[in-house]
């Protein structure tokens, strides 16, 4: 495990130096959920209805957007070749960069959740249900994108591929993300079914994911 | 002849043109039939003429979930046996399978509005082919953008392997939610709930749309055979040149 643990650790530390980019996803998070009322107009009574939703999706532009980096950087000064060619299985590599993402991309996003619902009239109480929502999903967001960046990767294609690629597969994500937190916030409908098939998109996609990615830049890059 | 024999592109290219002719002259054949008896059927006690509408909506549904299978199997036999035809018919499939998904959105949303009375609603099972639409168009984007074939084709077939989890949504989506789009009628439990006035056209254009479907990829492969050798002898002619 100490391999495993030596390149989440290297991503991580990678991700917060100069030039990393780690809290780019979160800022952007901030200026599309500011940017919302700006467009839908300064109604309390529907940004409270609709907060949740604009959480999520800019969760999800977010995540997306720093998922180009995830093996570029990597192909680029070689260390991608290595990883491949290293003893450690490449599923297990993969699974321990986008863990590292995770870590350095995601999380952030959801420690200002409760901030930006505020600005978004969320009920406080309702926040902390938000904010389990998006702990919840957003580790299915990530190993989804990571097969679309590793064949992103494989293809030397990035930008709007990528997106093109990953963001019908997150759809169920959003459906039920958005599902969950509406249901504990104005119901009726009851919060556990669409929060238990969102935890199972994240388990089902963190093994599909890391198998997937792998292959694609096996096939990819050979 | 096994499979491993149409593995020579040559043996391939002879048999799809002895076979094309007659798959084609089978395609218009039954079409005639079918729309024929299509034409003829009864107007549904409710829906009155628009009920027409399923005899091209529900082929071409089936087709496009046909579709995206035929690729998974295509993927497999690119990935795991590298059969040098696999990512040939992955590649002529996509593109017929997103006309035909397609075709089933825009006649499905034209039977809408007189039926339900609007042309589109975000229930399950439209939102579903909806998605398959944009993984078809996917893939299609990452054919385009890869400059090298066979890479392109491997990436491809990853992601069609990926997108096939949604294969199983749509077919069930009408059980598992309640959708303003009708469970299955045909096949299921205790036989079909279409009057047989009806059941056969369907059946007979399901068979002709398959026809068409199969014509047409086979088509697509020879064509994408004829262009890689064209590729492949430009790409040589070039050298020459350079030499």
């Amino acid at each position: 495990m100490t391999a495993f643990t030596a390149i989440v650790v290297r991503d991580m530390r990678l991700s917060i130096r100069v030039g990393g980019g780690a809290l780019m996803g979160a800022l952007f998070f901030l200026i599309v959920v500011t940017m919302m009322p700006f467009a839908l107009g300064p109604d309390l009574a529907l940004l409270a209805r609709i907060g949740p939703a604009i959480l999520w999706l800019g969760a999800l532009l977010a995540s997306l957007l720093a998922l180009d980096r995830l093996f570029a950087t990597d192909h680029d000064d070689g260390s991608l070749d290595l990883l491949m060619m290293g003893r450690m299985p490449l599923e297990l590599a993969v699974a321990a960069k986008a863990i590292a993402h995770w870590l350095t991309t995601a999380l952030p996003l959801i420690v200002i959740t409760p901030v930006l619902g505020l600005m978004l009239n969320v009920e406080l109480r309702a926040m902390g249900t938000v904010a389990l929502t998006l702990l919840a999903g957003t580790p299915a967001l990530t190993f989804i994108g990571l097969i679309g960046a590793a064949l992103s990767v494989a293809l030397r294609r990035g930008g709007l591929l990528l997106a093109v690629l990953v963001l019908p597969l997150t759809i169920p994500v959003l459906i039920f993300g958005v599902a969950a937190a509406n249901a504990a916030i104005v119901g009726p409908a009851p919060f556990g079914p669409p929060f238990t098939i969102l935890c199972a998109l994240s388990l089902a996609s963190l093994v599909l994911g890391p198998v997937a990615a792998a292959a694609a830049l096996r096939h990819g890059l050979e | 002849m096994a499979v491993i024999d149409l593995a020579n592109p040559t043996r391939f290219l002879t048999l799809v043109n002895r076979v094309l002719p007659w798959l084609a002259a089978a395609t218009v054949l039954l079409f005639a039939f079918g729309l024929a008896r299509a034409m003829n059927a009864p107007d549904d006690y409710q829906q009155g003429a628009t009920v027409k509408i399923m005899f091209l909506h529900v082929p071409a549904a089936w087709l496009s979930m046909m579709g995206w299978g035929l690729m998974s199997v295509a993927a497999l036999g690119t990935l795991v046996w590298r059969h040098p035809l696999a990512d040939v018919a992955g590649k002529a499939a996509a593109p017929i399978g997103a006309a035909f998904t397609f075709i089933c959105l825009v006649t499905g949303s034209l039977w809408g509005r007189p039926t339900w009375g609007t042309y589109w609603v975000w229930d399950a099972r439209l939102t579903s082919v909806l998605v398959l639409f944009l993984l078809y168009l996917g893939v299609l984007a990452l054919y385009w953008t890869a400059e090298d074939p066979g890479r392109g084709s491997r990436a491809a077939a990853v992601l069609t392997l990926v997108g096939a989890v949604n294969i199983p949504i749509i077919k069930f989506s009408v059980d598992w939610w309640n959708t303003l789009h009708q469970p299955a009628s045909l096949i299921r439990m205790g036989g079909s709930a279409v009057d047989p006035t009806i059941l056969w056209p369907l059946l007979i254009m399901a068979g002709a749309f398959t026809l068409l479907f199969f014509t047409l990829h086979l088509a697509a492969m020879r064509n994408e055979i004829l262009r890689r050798r064209v590729r492949g002898m430009r790409i040589i002619q070039a050298q020459e040149v350079r030499a």
